[in-house]
């Protein structure tokens, strides 16, 4: 069975969907839906065990491939490398929590609701597991459907605007990479990832990057996010931000680097400014926005930013960093977002200037937001100060403007924490909270508390991921040999042990 | 004594079948009691297409080889069997969305007759080998489908779609029969691969009588296959016709069209290939820039699908004008997903249409995905397939059409097609929008009252045609070989 996981892993959710969708009573949608997203985690579980994350060789762990469309070498190839491994780990985690939120929210057409948010499931490990630039193609458009639907049917009042806009960015970035898939395929006579060499084509790079860059999303290019964060409903606002703009991040290391090695030499310096400038920006917009979700929203741009920073540094370290900050930032803005769902639960505003003093008499919301916002403030020992940490580092290499640049990043990251923190926790109570809003119900405890349980663990050993990033060899033709410093090969300068040594208690 | 030349009768099955249907649903009109009279009449349209699509998969079958029969007057190959089964399986539908439409008692053995005769017609004119069959096949369907448009005299439009359509496919017919004859003119011939070999015989490639000729054909072929700038007619008839003729019209009318195009250039002017893939590629991208942004304001969702067609017709002619084995390939597999699309969202479109007496715009298709859950999932899924997004056919297609072109070197093209997408995805999506995202009653839609008509034959049509769609996107390998073996008979 082991050989089968990748493929389980993709195709139990949409099974799920479409069982889901067939069941005649939508009383039972969201217990199904539920129960599929927790066997998913199960399977993953199960391939985290027998998962090899020194495996030697280009190909991938459960490796499976069977041809699609033969005419022009297209193929069901699917498997997992140490990142996208992880970043599948992170999907399956959202998906359940978001799930299980809609669930206790009680979504409106059960049936459609969930069996969407099963097929969202499907399509984002799919993206994660595939080795195919066509399937990967397939899968990242997968993804749009429900998304489009998700935020259209049970968004907010302007969702229509949202989604219009969502739709116009996203899929202008993925047809531009559909052409570059094209050409690219074409040239090698097969679209295998593993299989095909590399490329110094700078226009076929440029149409992956455009995409990749709208996903994210990269300054300048998120005119999409707030609208689309602010419409959705919160589970699928964490969705989005936690796990959806992490495609960008597969799709930078899998193929923008692994891929391209050349152009992305060429083009570095200037995503690096872009990223930067996104981070900083993305962060003052945090610290003046006058809404929770507002807050979380920027502060997605800006993290987003930082962890492509950490892949353009091109290092070992800035990369696992990338890596790390990745799943940190999908487990606290799906968190954040969830959260940011009971308050405007309780208070039907996320609005600053009603909001204030809900710690009082409210212990349990008090501490999930208080953990989950100090760990997002990257403070020493938590999660986020290792990847962070570690992209610093890995950037350091490639200028020291740039560690300037992510520092100060940091740094108004912990001031837009904060105020988010005491804008809604502390001050005198805002108008719109009531004495009778209810602390968290053991419920919505049950399912924040795993996520931020997850943090926890990975703010104990960071090192589980970013030690675990990039096999010996991922790739004929990556662009390790030159730039990345192998795990395995040096130990003396110590990079990756500074993953173990700097955050660790 | 004449000659008469030896017939292959088998090779010309498939046309007679269907007009001996044609012949029994008109009988009916005369002979059969009234109160049977629809379900007989449907019932033998449909086994007429059953039996000729049956008949085009034995012709498959049985002809490995292409050859010309009937004194060189029709093809006998795959190429043209695989036509037949494509436009045989578009019919069928029509006929199940046709069933249960409101129709004049008095017309319902035509109806039934012509449609299949309209059939007949088409399944001769992919076979034809030389100006004359061309002519015959186009004329033969054409008139078929102008009373079919104006059958309908109390719907309001209906005589003017009918008129609009007779007018202006007699001026395409015109301009194909004038071009026939300069290229008869200049070359004395009249068979398609006689054409070529006396072209090349007599070195005329370069001949100006012989290019105002092919101009000529190809514009008149872009009429049938409603290319802008050939489009003028499309919105209107579209819009005008019995719903399910629309469908009909569209799958159908186009795959022939755009298959007899790439057949005619390809067999009879391969010499002028220089000079007609450039205008097929101008022809395309014109359809596509017009089609797109001309459907952008479209708020009668018949007339939006039309101008979305003309940018179909776009997306196919860049196949046709990549003119390599991969082109021929990708057109061929286009049309698998793209007829059934075409019918099964006029299928949709008619069932609204009859629920609410009126005709459909993009707003009083608001809430329409839940009320009828299977016919607005059937109709979420064409729209993204039409918008080329992965799990449909649709998706398949383009990136066949997309890979052609890049093959050939265009890659100009590629970027034309993709950014014509991305204009599509705009109205599309705002089908679904409305379907599914705003909710009836804020836009104050009064229903009738009672439950919509069962409509167990336009349901399964629609979910037909939903299974073809995504079907085709799994299974592209087999299809694709299809479309090979019946692209190998063609001179590449």
């Amino acid at each position: 069975m082991t050989g089968w996981l990748a493929t389980i892993l993709i195709f139990l959710p949409l099974a799920g969907a479409v069982l889901v969708w067939l069941l005649p009573v939508g009383r039972f949608a969201g217990p199904t839906a539920l129960l599929v997203a927790l066997a998913e985690i199960g399977f993953w579980i199960n391939a985290l065990n027998q998962m090899n994350f020194d495996k030697a060789g280009p190909a991938p762990n459960f490796d499976q491939r069977w041809s699609w469309f033969s005419d022009l070498g297209v193929s069901y190839h699917v498997g997992f490398y140490g990142f996208s491994f992880w970043l599948a780990g992170l999907a399956v985690v959202v998906m359940a929590a978001a799930i299980a939120y809609g669930f206790w929210v009680g979504r409106d057409r059960p049936s459609a609701y969930f069996g969407l948010m099963l097929f969202l499931t499907s399509a984002t490990v799919g993206v994660f597991a595939s080795q195919d630039l066509l399937l990967f193609y397939v899968f990242f458009e997968a993804m749009m459907i429900p998304l489009y639907l998700l935020i259209g049917v049970w968004g907010g009042p302007g969702r229509l605007g949202a989604t219009v806009k969502f739709v116009i960015y996203t899929m202008a970035g993925s047809l531009l990479m559909l052409a570059s898939v094209i050409v690219f395929g074409l040239s090698e006579g097969s679209f295998d990832l593993v299989s095909t060499g590399t490329s110094d084509n700078t226009w076929i790079f440029l149409g992956f990057l455009v995409a990749f860059a709208v996903k994210a999303p990269l300054f300048p290019l998120h005119g999409w996010l707030p609208d689309a964060y602010r419409e959705s409903s919160p589970e699928v606002a964490a969705v989005l931000s936690g796990l959806i703009s992490k495609a960008a991040v597969f799709g930078f290391i899998r193929i923008c680097l692994f891929k391209f090695p050349e152009p992305f030499d060429d083009f570095r310096v200037l995503v690096l400014a872009l990223a930067a400038t996104g981070l900083v920006y993305g962060s003052l917009l945090a610290f003046r926005a006058q809404d929770v979700r507002g807050v979380i929203a920027y502060s997605s741009l800006a993290q987003m930013g930082l962890i492509t920073i950490g892949i353009f540094a091109v290092s070992t370290a800035g990369i696992s960093g990338a890596v790390l900050q990745a799943v940190n930032h999908g487990l606290i803005s799906a968190t954040l977002f969830l959260l940011a769902g009971t308050i405007e639960r309780r208070t039907s505003t996320g609005s600053f200037d009603r909001l204030g003093g809900m710690a009082r008499g409210r212990p349990a919301l008090a501490t999930m937001l208080m953990l989950t916002g100090i760990i997002a403030l990257a403070v020493p020992g938590s999660s986020a100060f290792a990847g962070e940490f570690l992209i610093l580092l890995g950037v350091f290499g490639a200028g020291w403007g740039w560690a300037v640049a992510a520092a100060t990043g940091i740094v108004l990251a912990a001031m837009y924490m904060l105020r988010l923190i005491s804008a809604v926790l502390h001050r005198e109570p805002g108008s719109a909270v009531s004495e009778v809003a209810l602390d968290l119900r053991p419920a919505e405890l049950g399912i924040l508390v795993p996520l931020v349980a997850c943090l926890l663990a990975l703010s104990a050993w960071p090192a589980a991921i970013s030690g675990h990033v990039l096999g010996p060899s991922i790739s004929p033709g990556a662009p390790q040999e030159r730039h990345l410093t192998r795990p395995n090969d040096q130990p003396p300068e110590g990079r990756m042990d500074m993953v173990t040594m700097g955050p660790g208690r | 004594m004449i000659d008469t030349p030896s017939v292959d009768w088998f090779a010309l099955s498939p046309s007679l079948a269907t007009l001996g249907a044609a012949a029994i649903c008109l009988l009916s009109e005369a002979f059969v009691p009234r109160w049977i009279l629809r379900p007989f009449a449907a019932f033998f349209c449909a086994l007429g297409f059953i039996a000729g699509g049956a008949l085009a998969i034995l012709l498959y079958i049985e002809t490995p080889h292409g050859s010309l029969e009937v004194a060189d007057a029709i093809f006998r190959d795959r190429y043209a069997a695989f036509t037949q089964i494509l436009v045989m399986g578009a019919g069928l539908l029509t006929v199940g969305v046709s069933y249960s439409a409101r129709m004049r008692e008095d017309h319902i053995g035509e109806y039934y007759a012509l449609l299949v005769t309209a059939g007949a017609g088409m399944a001769f004119l992919v076979q034809s080998a030389n100006l004359m069959t061309l002519f015959l096949g186009l004329e033969w369907f054409s008139v078929c489908l102008y009373i079919l448009c104006a059958i309908e005299i109390d719907l309001v439009g209906s005589l003017e779609a009918g008129l609009k359509y007779l007018i202006i496919g007699g001026m395409g017919s015109a301009v194909l029969l004038f071009g026939s004859a300069l290229v008869y003119g200049a070359t004395g011939e009249l068979g398609y691969s006689a054409i070529a070999d006396a072209t090349r015989a007599q070195d005329l490639a370069g001949d100006p009588i012989l290019l105002v000729g092919l101009a000529m054909l190809l514009a008149g072929l872009a009429f049938k296959s409603s290319a802008a700038p050939f489009h003028m007619w499309t919105p209107d008839v579209y819009e005008g016709a019995p719903t399910p003729i629309t469908g009909f019209m569209a799958a159908a009318t186009k795959t022939v069209a755009l298959v007899l195009m790439y057949r005619v250039l390809t067999v009879a002017f391969p010499e002028e290939r220089d000079v007609w893939t450039i205008a097929v590629a101008v022809l395309a991208v014109i359809s596509l820039a017009w089609g797109n942004i001309a459907a952008l304001v479209q708020a009668n969702v018949k007339r939006l699908l039309a101008y979305s067609s003309i940018s179909h017709a776009g997306f196919m002619l860049i196949a046709v004008s990549a003119a390599n084995e991969l082109g021929v390939r990708a057109l061929l597999y286009y049309l698998i997903p793209y007829s059934a699309i075409s019918v099964g969202a006029f299928a949709v479109v008619a069932a609204r249409e009859r629920e609410l007496g009126e005709p459909v715009t993009l707003d009083n298709l608001a809430g329409f995905g839940w009320e009828r859950p299977l016919l607005g999932f059937s109709m979420a899924t064409f729209m993204l397939g039409f918008a080329g997004f992965p799990l449909t056919g649709g998706f398949m297609g383009k990136f066949l059409v997309f890979s052609s072109a890049s093959e050939a070197g265009w890659n100009w093209l590629v970027i034309v097609g993709v950014l014509a997408t991305l204009v599509s995805l705009y109205y599309y999506l705002a089908v679904i929008r409305s379907m599914y995202m705003r909710p009836a009653a804020e836009l104050g839609l009064a229903p009738i009252g009672g439950s919509p008509p069962r409509e167990i034959m336009l349901s399964s049509a629609a979910f037909l045609a939903m299974a073809v769609n995504v079907g085709s996107f799994f299974a592209v390998q087999p299809l694709v070989d299809f479309a090979r073996s019946a692209a190998e008979t063609l001179p590449l």
